[in-house]
């Protein structure tokens, strides 16, 4: 064989190998959004938004309760984790490139990111629900908020620096203030990047147990209150999939279907948003 | 070094043994100069020789980064601007500056003008918008964007996003225009016109320009400063630094032989 011939050869093996393997990866994700999508949707009814859960084997019942906490946990973890997220991103991008504490922030951030999200669930039960005595839609709140914040710090850092430092320049050029500056020029150019950050934090947590385990737990009921213990979708998927009911297995796969179809929608939001910033 | 002074006009700004590190690197040698009122000035020189660190200290642009640090004094219009003591808002406020990239900012056009108005004085909407119209007028812009007021400023072209730049920094009436390489980034037709502009805009403005290219030197400027090596080489009429040059390295760079 000469080499040249040896070269092709090698060529196409490495070809088809790399893409067997991708194909193998494609095959797994295919297979279980696909068993997803039939086990759950055969699960989605009116009743399903709207009906309490019910006992087992007895007729309809729904996820009602859950998907209203599940809401209001992801809501008040956003409302937490954003502004705080943006404005240590700020620190980070703006006056914080080359400090001690830049450093340690941004280091800290990345390492929370890769922390086992059970282990903030435990956290979170021994600094607020056994303080307080009781599960609660706070601390439920929190645990999230805790797994946002530094998805929502490194990406809004990275975000403004994808902003030219001309733009800053030109607007101090003019004599405006930093802080006009950021808010009124840096931050409207990375809109579309913030937003994303945001998104992708949502998409992170909404599929969230562990730290929902230890800190909302679960409740077969409306949450009326935050400092009762409140009803989400992924302890309740956990659940009714431990059970040996099959209305409840069911509700599962419905919930499981629910769950990664918002993950989806959100991702494809943010691919939106960011595709329309580009061909601007 | 004495002070180099072309023509006995009137100094906006007098440099005086400028120094300027990047951390322990010395950029800048003992700079003098006097950029003379109402006219235009041409810095040309090398890449890396440091013209644009240079200009950068007339409005004290490198106190956003850590570790720049300028030594001397820069007077304008008898106050030394890199005293700590003068605030750089203010200072700002009186010196323009365009950049190498057009940098409209992310809302309209009306808006990217209206941005330097608003911050310095309050005035009425009618007020404003007179305000807004006469920097397009005067950047010779406003024509071509008279309808589109309320469109973004990056839906225009490259050329017409620095005459945008240039409109919103004459807006707020500044003493002194800094260009950093403004047309390096255009296309000769837009080059041209923003040239056209800076004739008209000079006696009105004082204007410094940094640029590459030899020919728009001669063209723009009535003087023009060689550096090379963060030292100033020459500097003198553009017409005599084009014609009968009396150093030798502005000659070899001036004729092509290096730079």
């Amino acid at each position: 064989m000469t080499l040249m011939q040896r070269r092709v050869v090698m060529n196409r093996a490495v070809m088809i190998l790399s893409g067997l393997a991708a194909a193998i990866g494609l095959f797994f994700l295919v297979w279980i959004l696909g068993y997803v999508g039939i086990k759950g949707i055969g699960a989605i009814n009116w009743d399903f938004f709207t009906q309490l859960p019910a006992p087992p084997d007895t007729e309809g019942g729904g996820l009602s309760s859950a998907i209203v906490g599940t809401l209001i946990m992801t809501a008040l973890a956003a409302l937490m984790a954003v502004p705080i997220g943006i404005i240590a991103g700020t620190y980070l991008s703006e006056f914080g490139r080359d400090t001690y504490l830049g450093h340690t922030v941004r280091f800290l951030s990345d390492i929370l990111v890769s922390a086992p999200s059970i282990v903030i669930g435990v956290f979170v039960y021994l600094v607020m629900v056994k303080p307080m005595g009781n599960f609660s839609g706070w601390a439920g709140g929190v645990s999230l908020a805790i797994i946002m914040l530094p998805v929502v710090t490194r990406t809004t850092e990275e975000m403004l620096r994808l902003v030219p430092s001309e733009m800053r320049e030109a607007a101090l050029a003019l004599g405006a203030p930093y802080w006009h500056t950021m808010v009124r020029v840096v931050f409207r150019a990375a809109t579309a990047g913030l937003l994303t950050g945001v998104l992708l934090a949502v998409a992170r947590v909404s599929g969230e147990t562990a730290p929902l385990l230890f800190t909302a737990l679960n409740s077969p009921y409306w949450s009326n209150t935050l400092n009762q213990p409140m009803s989400n979708l992924t302890v309740t998927l956990f659940n009714y999939a431990m059970s040996p009911y099959d209305d409840w297995h069911a509700l599962a796969w419905g919930a499981a279907f629910l769950i990664t179809a918002s993950v989806l929608v959100v991702t494809i939001t943010t691919r939106f948003i960011l595709r329309d910033r580009s061909k601007r | 070094m004495s002070p180099e002074t072309p023509t006995p006009n009137k100094a906006k700004v007098s440099v005086r043994n400028l120094n300027f590190y990047y951390g322990d690197k010395q950029v800048l040698f003992d700079n003098n100069l006097d950029i003379a009122d109402g006219k235009v000035t041409a810095f040309i020189g090398p890449s890396g020789c440091g013209k644009s660190t240079h200009i950068r200290t007339y409005n004290r642009m490198f106190d956003l980064y850590k570790g720049q640090r300028a030594e001397g004094e820069i007077i304008v219009d008898g106050t030394n601007i890199l005293d700590p003591k003068i605030p750089a808002l203010q200072l700002r406020h009186q010196i323009g500056m365009i950049f190498q990239k057009p940098t409209p900012f992310p809302m309209s056009i009306f808006d990217n003008i209206a941005y330097g108005l608003r911050l310095h004085t309050k005035m009425s909407k009618s007020e404003l918008e007179g305000r807004v119209e006469q920097a397009l007028r005067s950047a010779a812009l406003f024509d071509e964007v008279k309808d589109i007021m309320h469109q973004h400023g990056t839906a225009l072209s490259g050329g017409q996003q620095q005459r945008l730049c240039i409109a919103r920094a004459i807006a707020v009436e500044p003493e002194l225009i800094l260009m950093d390489e403004p047309c390096s980034a255009l296309d000769p037709i837009s080059t041209a016109k923003i040239e056209e502009l800076i004739d008209q805009l000079k006696g009105e403005f004082t204007i410094v320009i940094v640029t590459h290219n030899m020919q728009q030197a001669a063209r723009v400027s009535d003087h023009t400063a060689f550096f090379y090596m963060g030292k100033l080489i020459e500097f003198d009429d553009t017409e005599a630094i084009f014609t009968s040059p009396k150093n030798s390295q502005t000659e070899d760079y001036i004729t092509g032989r290096f730079g």
